[in-house]
C-alpha cells in the first residue's frame, strides 16, 4: 500500500480553498502528506499534539479566537478524543471540522486496525455527529468546504471521514 | 489521606487569584472547573473569562489555541494538578510551540478536591509538576510554595518574553458554595465576541 501524494494535494488545496487558517494534527500514516503540506505552508499554523484529545481544546480556543481551524486526526485518536468532544466542543457549542482517517475498513489488511475501523461510524451516530464520507478527490475539496461551513453554521462538531479509495494507490 | 493536609504550605489558592485578579482585567482567562473557577468567579465574572467546567486536562490545550491564534493578547490559563495530570502530553505540546503571550498557572493542592478531596498523585510531593514541566521543555518553570514566591514569579511571568509555567503549592482548601449564574454556550458565545470586540478595535488602531 502506498499513500497517494496526487490525493493528499487534492486534499490540502480544499483545505486552503475552505479558508483553514490553523490545523491541529497527530501523524499518521494516510496523513503524512498532508502534514508535510502544512509544515510547508507559512500561511497555516500547525500544532502537532501529543495526544488527539488536547486538539479539541486548541480547536476550541483557535474557533473562539475566530479563526478557522481543522483537525487531522487517525480514526482511533477520535476514539480517543470522545470526551473532549462531548464536555467541550458540545457542551460549549463549539464547532469543530474534523478530517478523520479511516483506517480499518473495507480492504484493511492490519488486524489491530479493524476493530477501531468497525466502531467508528456507529460511535459518530450515537453522538450525533454529522459526517460523510470522502472517497473521490474530484469531490473531497468541495466537501471540505461543506464541512467546516457546516460545522459553524451548526456549532457542532462534523467529521469528514478520509476513505481507502482517496488515500490510498 | 484525604485533603491533601501533608502539604508543606500557607498559601491558599483564593488569596492567590485574589492578588492576581486586578491583572486579569485585560487578560484572555481560562480556568479549570469547580473550586477555581467558583474563587474566580466571586471576585467578580468579566467578558474575557472562559471557565472550563468539565473536560479536565484541556484549559491548557485552549490556552494555546487562543495564544497562537493571538499573538498580540496575553493569556493567562489557570489550571490544577489533578486536571494536568490528565493531559501531561499538554506540557510537552506546550513546549514544542511555547507561545510567549501565555502564562501556565498550575495550583497544586495535592487534591482532587472538588470531586471529594482525594490524594491525587502530587501529594507529599510524590509526583513534582515543576519537574515535569521543566522535563518536558517549557522554557521557564518556577515552583512557588509561599505568596510572596507566587507573585515574583507571576510578575516575571507577566514581563517575560517566554511561555511561563508556574507551579503553585497551595492548601487542599476551596469555597462553602458552588453556583455560577452563565450556561456553558453563552460563556463561549461571550468570549468569543469579547475577543472579536479587542481585535476588530486592535485592527482599526493599527490601520
Amino acid at each position: 500500500m502506498t499513500v497517494s501524494r496526487d490525493n493528499s494535494l487534492a486534499i490540502y488545496r480544499g483545505i486552503k480553498a475552505a479558508g483553514v487558517k490553523s490545523i491541529s494534527a497527530l501523524p499518521e500514516t494516510w496523513l503524512v502528506y498532508l502534514l508535510q503540506l502544512a509544515e510547508d505552508d507559512p500561511d497555516v499554523h500547525l500544532i502537532e499534539v501529543a495526544k488527539e484529545e488536547e486538539a479539541i481544546g486548541i480547536a476550541a480556543g483557535a474557533y473562539l479566537a475566530g479563526q478557522p481551524h481543522l483537525l487531522l486526526m487517525q480514526n482511533h485518536g477520535f476514539l480517543a478524543a470522545i470526551n473532549g468532544i462531548v464536555s467541550l466542543a458540545m457542551s460549549y457549542r463549539i464547532p469543530l471540522c474534523m478530517l478523520i482517517a479511516l483506517r480499518g475498513h473495507w480492504g484493511e489488511p492490519y488486524p489491530w486496525h479493524t476493530q477501531g475501523g468497525i466502531h467508528t461510524e456507529p460511535v459518530l451516530r450515537a453522538l450525533g455527529i454529522p459526517f460523510e464520507y470522502a472517497r473521490d478527490p474530484a469531490k473531497v475539496g468541495l466537501q471540505i468546504k461543506q464541512a467546516l461551513t457546516f460545522a459553524q453554521s451548526s456549532l457542532s462538531p462534523v467529521a469528514l471521514l478520509l476513505d481507502r479509495e482517496l488515500m490510498e494507490d | 489521606m484525604a485533603y491533601g493536609s501533608k502539604l508543606t504550605t500557607d498559601m491558599k489558592r483564593s488569596d492567590c487569584i485574589k492578588a492576581l485578579y486586578p491583572e486579569l482585567a485585560d487578560r484572555l482567562v481560562v480556568t479549570i472547573m469547580g473550586a477555581c473557577a467558583q474563587e474566580l468567579y466571586d471576585l467578580g465574572d468579566r467578558d474575557n473569562f472562559f471557565y472550563l467546567q468539565h473536560a479536565m486536562g484541556l484549559a491548557s490545550s485552549i490556552g494555546l489555541g487562543l495564544a497562537s491564534s493571538l499573538p498580540n493578547q496575553k493569556v493567562v490559563v489557570l489550571d490544577g494538578d489533578g486536571s494536568v495530570l490528565m493531559n501531561l502530553g499538554t506540557l510537552a505540546t506546550l513546549a514544542r510551540y511555547g507561545p510567549p503571550n501565555l502564562t501556565h498557572i498550575i495550583f497544586d493542592n495535592g487534591s482532587l478536591l472538588s470531586t471529594g478531596g482525594f490524594a491525587s498523585h502530587t501529594t507529599s510531593g510524590i509526583t513534582d509538576l515543576a519537574a515535569i514541566a521543566r522535563g518536558a521543555g517549557c522554557p521557564k518553570v518556577f515552583a512557588a510554595d509561599n505568596n510572596y514566591q507566587f507573585l515574583e514569579a507571576c510578575a516575571e511571568a507577566f514581563d517575560s518574553n517566554e511561555m511561563c509555567t508556574i507551579v503553585a503549592k497551595v492548601e487542599a482548601v476551596g469555597p462553602d458554595h458552588f453556583g455560577m449564574d452563565i450556561a456553558l454556550p453563552e460563556n463561549a458565545f461571550r468570549l468569543k465576541r469579547y475577543i472579536k470586540s479587542i481585535t476588530n478595535h486592535e485592527s482599526r488602531i493599527t490601520h
